[in-house]
């Protein structure tokens, strides 16, 4: 035990920071396997688990299917388990429970993504029925015409969350006729489809070229090569064009209200275009995001949150999607002070944009940006999801490692310019949901206020 | 053929009680640098008083405003600008403060916590700002939402009588904006006591290190007499109750319905064959309900069925309820949905389980209980919820070979006692998309 303790208040000033030891990157082994899906894994033995993703390609090929591909492919994904040309929906289910796994199957416009955790002593049967599905999943008439019915249902009742109402709200002024302006399937295209079509969909998209599975767990990396090689042997498919669609200009002028009649909080959401991981401007861009709104020590929560009680939990973020990444501001604020808020954060944008950060919110950024990384690649599914989004976008583990070393070098004046650049209020959309007859009056001094696309 | 379910990696516990009172636990492990604070104060929802609903909750918020050493947004600076993250979250038996930071910032982090142990900083005006970030949590998550907070929030109004048990835990608007820094001493001098508290430290250290940290830090907080904890248990339902509301903003039914379930801490025995019935029933596809309400009769859009409020069955004691939850199309009405759950639970209680049923419940419940061991801030949490709720910080780790011990004639009898007694009923009414 140590000395006694006496109440002295030397003890208590804040203890030195010492700086963190930086993380190592994963050791990964990667493979293509013969049908051309590439494979990597890495072994991770912290708990006798394994997780398991599969990152399939699913982009719209053009504006005119984007309705149907995004509908297709959300049909498709909540389908896929209702059995195999071998095993029934209720056997399936049962075979993947009995090693401890949930396999979940979900669709966006960009890829499918299969997911899940499972005992160690059970990858070699997932495996086994991950491949059963991909080059035997039967979709019966009955049971997807059921989904669908369900799939709707879901539809409408998502369609009446305030939150998802503005997501597609901005993502139609971004993106407008770009496949990621459906961020919902259509109910009424929805409503039109079959089980023909979604077997259809399945045989043209469901393919190993372009595919990305990543393994992390107790396991030996040889092995799931090895285990992998035979599982899916038999899925094969000639390669087919994933190639994403070019993102579109916008109009940033004007503020696009969203009539929400009664609704006691207004939705703001803000966009504009941004760079991906593979930019140089990226990891001056994220230390940016983060100094605005990007986390709770940042200027925006500071401002709408702790100093004016505006809003629970604001927040920004840069989505990177295949086609393009995206600068995203979030915040729900009460009625009432709609458009202080929005002239609040506009404030803090154009600080970002004018005038340069200070060292220390830099530093403290930049610190929270390395930690994260590390926390975040620190256990089993936390890894596997990194190096399956990473994959996703054709980049090697080893991009971790070079992040790391490019969010280190970054200065104040790179916030600067990448402020300049991306976070300037001149070439960003502002989409607001809320009650105009409360909100529409105050906007207007603002901005013009617009009606929806 | 069962699988063989792994077992947990074992992690040796070191506890120390401190002479302020503070219970201590310290779960060393290096697999990877980073740890993991938790602080455990045995105050939740259900012991507000009357006319301070939502007070819990509103203390946690004012716990970030500041304390002796730091002003206010200081403690998420230190923390964010370690490298780590924080939150707190209030729940019905306890409040809870945690971090997860690259391991160079314990002493910082044993600092931070050990600040507001001691004093935080209560100020009319942080609190006034706070109650405006509240509301706007509570607008966000239930008033500007459908099925906002359905069932937690409206379902204990039927399935209970007390106010501890029945008062809304986020808190009414005219509580919350009569809420005084005078309150809030009170509140923090009552229940906020090192006596009444856990901390639980995990991740990459040298024990002999962190002791003389925390003996350093929480070392010098004055002790404080410990309130008395008043049992929150009441006795079974007398009758079946039943309840509508109408939420404006939904477009489709949904259904809760509670059963009361033997006491958690006191009953543990008696309380585990109902872990592994919600599991057989709702968990995965493969489930009873799963299969039966969604793929063969379609009569719901969504179904779960869990133990407590907040699907933790571990983080609350008596009272406390196992929850069938479903969202149904408007062609379905809730007496069909209820008489096909009661069919299943007849067919457990007189049928038993299948063997590969109970050895797939076995492997998932394992599973799931493996992959929440994985990372720091599970395993404290797990500790500091055991040592608080259960008074035995290795509930967690005992935990996978008792559910694993649980016979199927226990789960058959779980279910018939269900079926014997009296259950609430709250029946969710669109009003929006018709």
């Amino acid at each position: 035990m140590t000395d006694p303790v006496t109440p002295d208040d030397d003890v208590m000033t804040l203890p030195p920071l010492i700086p963190a030891r930086p993380a190592r990157p994963p050791r990964a082994v990667s493979a293509t396997l013969p049908n051309g899906l590439d494979t990597l894994v890495v072994r991770r033995p912290t708990v006798p688990m394994v997780e398991v993703r599969l990152h399939i390609p699913l982009p719209a090929a053009n504006s005119r299917n984007a309705a149907a591909s995004t509908a297709r492919g959300s049909l498709m994904s909540s389908s896929m388990l209702f059995g195999t040309a071998g095993r029934s929906q209720e056997q399936l289910a049962n075979d993947l429970a009995m090693v401890g796994a949930d396999l979940s199957v979900s669709a966006d416009s960009d890829r499918l993504l299969f997911a899940t955790a499972v005992l160690r002593t059970g990858l070699s049967t997932v495996l086994d029925l991950l491949a059963d599905v991909l080059t035997s999943a039967s979709y019966p008439s009955p049971e997807v015409a059921a989904e669908r019915d369900r799939l709707g249902q879901r539809i409408t009742m998502a369609l009446t969350q305030p939150g998802i109402v503005a997501r597609m709200a901005r993502a139609r002024r971004l993106f407008g006729e770009h496949p990621y302006a459906q961020t919902m399937p259509d109910p009424a295209v929805v409503a039109g489809l079959d089980a023909a079509t979604v077997r259809r969909t399945h045989r043209e998209r469901v393919r190993p070229y372009g595919a990305k599975l990543v393994v992390v767990g107790d396991v030996q990396p040889a092995t799931v090569v090895k285990q992998a090689t035979a599982a899916f042997a038999e899925w094969m498919g000639p390669p087919r064009s994933s190639r994403a669609m070019k993102l579109p200009d916008f109009e940033p002028v004007g503020i696009t209200l969203v009539d929400r009649p009664g609704a006691v909080q207004s939705n703001i959401r803000i966009g504009g275009s941004a760079v991906g991981r593979r930019d140089p401007d990226y990891p001056a861009l994220k230390l940016a995001n983060l100094i605005f709104g990007g986390y709770f020590s940042s200027r925006l929560t500071e401002n709408l949150r702790e100093r004016n009680g505006f809003t629970y939990s604001p927040h920004s973020g840069i989505d990177n999607s295949a086609a393009g990444s995206t600068f995203l501001v979030d915040a729900d604020v009460a009625s009432d002070v709609t458009a202080r808020a929005v002239h609040e954060t506009w404030y803090e944008l154009g600080r970002m944009a004018l005038s340069p950060v200070t060292q220390d919110e830099l530093d403290l950024a930049r610190r929270y940006a390395l930690g994260t990384l590390a926390m975040s690649t620190a256990t089993q599914a936390g890894l596997a999801s990194t190096l399956s989004s990473l994959a996703g976008q054709g980049l090697a583990p080893v991009w971790l490692a070079e992040h790391q070393k490019a969010v280190a070098a970054v200065t104040v004046d790179d916030i600067q310019t990448v402020s300049h650049r991306y976070l300037s209020v001149s070439s960003l959309a502002t989409v607001v949901v809320g009650d105009a007859a409360v909100v529409r009056n105050s906007l207007e001094s603002l901005a013009a206020v617009r009606a929806p696309e | 053929m069962p699988v063989r379910i792994p077992s947990l990696p074992a992690h040796p516990l070191h506890r120390l009680t401190l002479d302020n009172g503070l219970r201590v636990v310290l779960a060393p492990d290096s697999t990877s640098p980073v740890v993991a604070v938790a602080v455990y104060y045995d105050v939740g929802m259900r012991s507000e008083p009357l006319g301070r609903t939502g007070f819990a909750h509103l203390f946690e918020h004012v716990m970030f405003q500041g304390s002796a050493h730091l002003p206010k947004l200081e403690h998420a600076r230190q923390v964010q600008g370690s490298g780590g993250v924080f939150n707190g979250s209030t729940h019905l038996d306890y409040t809870n403060y945690f971090e997860v930071l690259p391991a160079s910032a314990l002493e910082r982090a044993l600092f931070c916590e050990a600040d507001r142990m001691a004093a935080p900083l209560l100020t009319q005006e942080t609190i006034d700002n706070q109650i405006d970030v509240v509301k706007e949590e509570i607008r966000v998550n239930v008033l500007n939402r459908p099925y906002g907070a359905f069932p937690w929030l409206q379902l204990p109004e039927v399935l209970y009588d007390t106010f501890a048990n029945t008062h809304n835990g986020y808190g009414d608007f005219v509580d919350l904006e009569s809420a005084t820094a005078q309150d809030a001493e009170q509140f923090f001098d009552s229940y906020y006591a090192p006596g009444n508290a856990v901390l639980a430290v995990g991740g990459d250290f040298e024990v002999d290190q962190a002791t003389e940290w925390v003996q350093r830090y929480f070392g010098r907080v004055a002790a404080r007499s410990t309130p008395a904890r008043p049992p929150f248990g009441e006795p079974p339902l007398a009758q079946d109750r039943h309840a509508e509301v109408l939420d404006p903003l939904a477009s489709t039914p949904a259904l809760a319905i509670g059963w009361r379930v033997p006491d958690p801490v006191d009953d543990l025995e008696a309380f585990l064959p109902y872990v592994v019935l919600s599991e057989l029933m709702s968990d995965s596809d493969a489930s009873r309900l799963e299969q039966r309400l969604i793929h063969r009769d379609h009569l719901a859009i969504h179904q779960s069925m869990y133990l407590g409020l907040f699907g933790d069955p571990f983080d609350a004691r008596d009272a406390t309820a196992l929850i069938f939850q479903a969202h149904h199309g408007p062609n379905v009405n809730a007496d069909q949905l209820r008489a096909a759950v009661d069919e299943e639970f007849q067919s457990v209680a007189s049928d038993g389980l299948g063997e590969s049923e109970l050895a797939r419940v076995q492997a998932r419940i394992a599973a799931q209980l493996l992959r929440q061991a994985d990372g720091v801030l599970g395993r404290a949490q797990g500790v500091a919820a055991g040592e608080l709720i259960h008074g035995r910080a290795d509930f967690a780790a005992d935990l996978p070979a008792r559910l694993a011990e649980v016979p199927a004639a226990s789960v058959a009898t779980a279910a018939g006692r269900l079926l014997a007694q009296h259950t609430a009923v709250l029946e969710l009414r669109p009003g929006a998309g018709r």
